[in-house]
């Protein structure tokens, strides 16, 4: 089937859910509210007309830096492929920027489970009745979500965990390896001695020539 | 500072009457294939409770790839799937392409597909090297590698690298093969496949194989769908599910290929699967070889490879590669790059691998997202495991073939 | 002076067996390497045969690392207590008539006791590490070794049948009265089922489940390092000595050959041994490994009644003919 007519139908079956239907490069888009998203993929899934079974991906996208006709800050995107019939169709959710949560649909597709908590773990929107919802890429104490537009590209500071682990083997060390070793602060004394050294050498340099000058002369002496 | 550390071994937590024994397996353990952890709660040896963890890779290309030119995103698509970098090249490109409008050149199609193929088939034996190592048997590792490395000498002699290699180009490939590239193809094509029969005698005979994966990891048909799997592992369940002939790219549809199908869905019919499907990426490199037309390599309409920001055609460096690259730089354009969205799947050794990119006008994707098959395979595992051995764990880790680079990105 | 002749023929043996552990380990990764379309150790004297030498010295000065939360005392004492028993098997092993160190009776019982010994050794390690899986694969060790011990016990009952005695010299005289100067014929169940017990007993592939490397990163000698884990290799490798000259000797007509060789008798003996070794690590090269509850099934589903089968059809014959 072609991908406008998916989209037409889908309209059809739920005028009050689609928002828009927007096409890029021959490929259809969907616009959704977030509200019957798990009936509307319940229903192209098990649809013998369309029989979308192949959920192929799913992900988040942050409008905030984007002009979009919407003003939904966030999106969750699902890309739906036939295998049987071999047609193609993507649902875009619009959600607003406070309170952005839509429901799971770990219930038709289990492999959904880990692309779900990948979207909160980057974009903190949240899915209701996921069963474990949880951070699945970044540690649990990772504070943020890192593909939000404002989050910096460097990160803001260092992983509260490494700093503990640093800590813990200079707790841990009994042979002294870690005490052994430079710290940073040590290391960049170490990186501003040489300058300072060549300082000295130049100051010195008179006087020991001198030295040696007055030795030499003992010497004729 | 020297505070005594005692602490015995983590024993049982008793959940009613039975005991269970909770083992961390990974991510420093040799047979996860990388930095794979799964924690493990046992009963004996029987897997009761099975969670993968992954991100022990993550590297945040997605983020990346919001922050760079789309021909410096190409560079981070290598680091994906390691083993396999030129089909991750190929499938970034095709999809930078169809976002840009751009239409390779017949010649240059063909030579993706021998890539592609190419890495196919090194993926695909080191699949089978480690897997059959996890499973015991120690000589096939080596025979695999033998071979792969011959694949190996083919790509250094193409671009030089032998394992991160970004040798397509947005609208084509760097470079153009050489005479005795195509030579050291033949040859290989014309041995290769005696040496898998060579692999099928050891292990395919081996009754202790056959112990160890019949009925090992079993996936119904509606399960795989369920789980998203893709590549091989849907395909031994019974789905006819190759994105080549589906929705076909480069020179797919130009070539003649059958998909191999199983319907067992346990790990033995994976291995077939991946078996015949290396024989069927022999077919198809014996075609391209026939095939390749003459004709330029890139596009004449391509983004330029270097760092600005701006659009350049690549008239001037159609043929050779970077120097005449610069004399481009004088012929600089305003940058035409259609916003939208647009997914688009290849068929990786590994399944399907998926980019989704929005792109805003400016020349970086304002948001990509992978559909890695190794994140979604890996996910799949605890379905897999839980109830079996953890013998069954270790060959479902390998009969699913993950790559841990792909699936953290 | 006897006891000191006893001595002096001690060191022999130990000197013997030790030197040939060390190129049994050389000739291993050799033959695997050719098997494998790779050379082996090429660099450490011509064609890599100081190698073992190399080996040596190098787990000799490596650094003794015993884990903070290990069991001290049992930790120590493990590959000890393997290396001992396996080496004390020797001591019954007739090489040649009269060549022998302790020519008891019940020789073939103490070898039993002494590689089921051998076994608390690993069972031990994996419990001392305090390392789950060193514990795994003790579990798993003592779990195998008590399966394929009563298999191998009952393998080779049809062998005391037919001889009538338990202690190796008279068993391999014995066998010069039958079929071709050897139990193997018609002993050919009972060989079958001692062949695969014998490379469960001594952790071979595709046995050595205790050490499975893909599943339990080293098994049993994860936490090991050092000289230590060197014992527990020259352990495995004296194990393997003794079962194939056990298999020699009660199937294969021990020292007897086709013809008597004046100055070392026990030529023929050794021959085998190493036919018996090649064979082991030909498998090596060859199997996957099995999985634990399919290594049990085999055990006990196949080998035992196998074996119990022989018993009784040797019985049934002795008795009739």
């Amino acid at each position: 089937m072609e991908q406008r007519a998916i989209a037409e139908a889908v309209k059809a079956q739920f005028p009050e859910e689609v928002v828009d239907i927007v096409d890029h490069h021959g490929q259809v888009g969907v616009l959704l509210r977030p509200g019957r998203i798990v009936d509307i993929l319940r229903w192209l899934r098990d649809s013998d007309t369309l029989c979308m079974e192949h959920l192929r991906a799913l992900c988040g996208v942050d409008n905030k830096k984007r002009k979009t006709p919407y003003p939904e800050r966030f999106e969750v995107v699902y890309q739906l492929y036939s295998i049987s019939l071999r047609h193609e169709i993507r649902l875009r959710v619009l959600l607003p920027e406070d309170d952005a949560h839509v429901e799971s649909v770990v219930s038709l597709w289990e492999g959904v489970n880990w692309l779900e908590r990948e979207v909160f773990d980057m974009f903190g929107i949240r899915f209701d009745n996921h069963p474990n919802l949880t951070r699945v890429l970044l540690p649990d104490d990772w504070e943020g979500h890192p593909l939000l537009k404002e989050y910096p590209l460097k990160g803001r500071k260092e992983w509260q965990g490494l700093v503990d682990l640093k800590e813990k083997v200079k707790r841990l060390d009994q042979y002294g390896f870690y005490a052994a070793a430079p710290t940073a602060e040590e290391k960049e004394a170490k990186a501003a001695a040489p300058v300072k050294a060549e300082a000295k050498v130049v100051e010195n340099a008179a006087p020991a020539g001198e030295e040696s000058k007055t030795l030499r002369e003992r010497d004729q002496a | 500072m020297n505070e005594p550390i005692r602490q015995t071994m983590e024993v049982p937590v008793a959940t009613g009457d039975e005991e269970r024994y909770r083992l961390r397996m990974g991510p420093q353990h040799p047979a996860t294939h990388g930095v794979l952890r799964v924690e493990l709660e046992l009963d004996g040896e029987t897997i009761v409770v099975c969670d993968p963890q992954v991100g022990y890779l993550h590297r945040g290309i997605e983020k990346l790839a919001e922050n760079r030119t789309y021909a410096q995103t190409l560079v981070l698509t290598d680091r994906l799937d390691y083993i396999a970098a030129m089909a991750n090249n190929c499938g970034f490109c095709v999809a930078v392409e169809k976002l840009l409008a751009i239409n390779p050149p017949l010649r240059a199609r063909y030579i993706r597909t021998i890539v592609s193929e190419m890495s196919r088939l090194s993926s695909h034996l080191l699949w089978l090297a480690t897997h059959a190592l996890d499973i015991g048997a120690m000589t096939v590792f080596l025979y695999c590698f033998r071979e792969r490395e011959i694949l190996l000498e083919l790509f250094e002699e193409l671009c030089g690298a032998r394992l991160t290699f970004s040798y397509t180009r947005i609208g084509g490939v760097r470079q153009d093969v050489t005479a005795s590239f195509i030579d050291g193809l033949q040859r290989f094509v014309d041995i290769f496949p005696d040496k898998i029969l060579e692999y099928e005698t050891l292990i395919d005979t081996n009754r202790i194989w056959l112990k160890r994966t019949v009925g090992v990891g079993v996936v119904s048909r509606e399960q795989a769908l369920s789980l998203g799997l893709s590549g091989a592992c849907l395909r031994a369940s019974g789905v006819d599910y190759d994105i080549r002939k589906h929705q076909p790219y480069d020179a797919y549809g130009l070539v003649d290929f059958e998909v191999p199908i199983a319907q067992e869905g346990d790990s033995y019919a994976r291995y077939r699967c991946r078996m015949e499907e290396m024989r069927q990426s022999v077919r198809i490199l014996q075609q391209c070889i026939d095939q390749l037309p003459p004709g330029p390599i890139v596009s004449d309409d391509a983004p330029d490879l270097h760092m600005s920001q701006r659009i350049i055609p690549f008239r001037e460096a159609r043929v050779s590669g970077f120097g005449t690259a610069l004399i481009a730089l004088s012929h600089k354009t305003k940058p035409t790059y259609p916003a939208g969205d647009i997914y688009v799947a290849t068929e990786v050794p590994k399944g399907e691998l998926g980019f989704y990119i929005i792109s805003d006008g400016s020349p970086r994707a304002y948001r990509m997202h992978i559909r890695s098959p190794s994140f979604i395979h890996i996910s799949a595992l605890k379905a897999l495991s839980e109830g079996a051995l953890v013998a069954d764990l270790i060959t479902n880790i390998g009969s699913v073939d993950v790559v841990l680079g792909e699936s953290d990105r | 002076m006897q006891v000191l002749l006893l001595l002096f023929y001690i060191v022999i043996l130990f000197t013997v067996v030790m030197l040939h552990v060390a190129y049994a380990t050389y000739f291993e990764r050799k033959i695997i390497g050719h098997m494998q379309v790779r050379m082996g150790p090429m660099e450490v004297g011509w064609h890599g045969l100081l190698q073992p030498i190399a080996d040596g010295i190098k787990s000799f000065f490596k650094e003794d690392i015993i884990p903070e939360n290990a069991d001290a005392l049992g930790f120590r004492l493990a590959p000890v207590v393997s290396l001992t028993a396996m080496v004390g098997a020797l001591a019954v092993l007739p090489f040649a008539p009269g060549w022998v160190l302790a020519d008891i009776d019940i020789g073939l019982l103490f070898i039993f006791a002494m590689s089921g010994l051998a076994s608390y050794g690993v069972i031990l390690a994996g419990w001392a590490s305090n390392s789950k899986y060193s514990f795994l694969g003790g579990l798993r060790s003592m779990a195998q070794v008590i399966s394929y011990e009563i298999a191998m016990g009952l393998s080779l009952v049809g062998v005391m049948l037919l001889s009538g005695s338990l202690n190796l010299s008279t068993i391999v005289e014995a066998q010069g009265g039958s079929f071709g100067g050897m139990y193997i014929f018609p002993q050919i169940i009972a060989f079958g089922v001692f062949f695969v017990a014998m490379l469960a007993e001594t952790n071979r592939v595709p046995f050595d489940l205790p050490e499975a490397e893909t599943e339990l990163v080293s098994g049993y000698s994860t936490e090991y390092s050092g000289m230590r884990y060197a014992i527990f290799f020259m352990a495995e490798y004296v194990g393997m000595m003794v079962m194939s000259a056990l298999g020699a000797i009660c199937f294969f007509g021990g020292w007897s050959g086709p013809f008597a060789v004046p100055l070392f008798p026990a030529l023929w003996l050794v021959l085998k041994i190493y036919a018996f070794m090649f064979v082991f690590i030909w498998i090596r090269a060859t199997m996957p490994r099995y999985r634990y509850d399919q290594l049990m099934e085999l055990g006990w589903k196949w080998l035992i009644p196998l074996a119990l089968a022989n018993i009784v059809i040797t019985a049934v014959c002795k008795a009739l003919f």
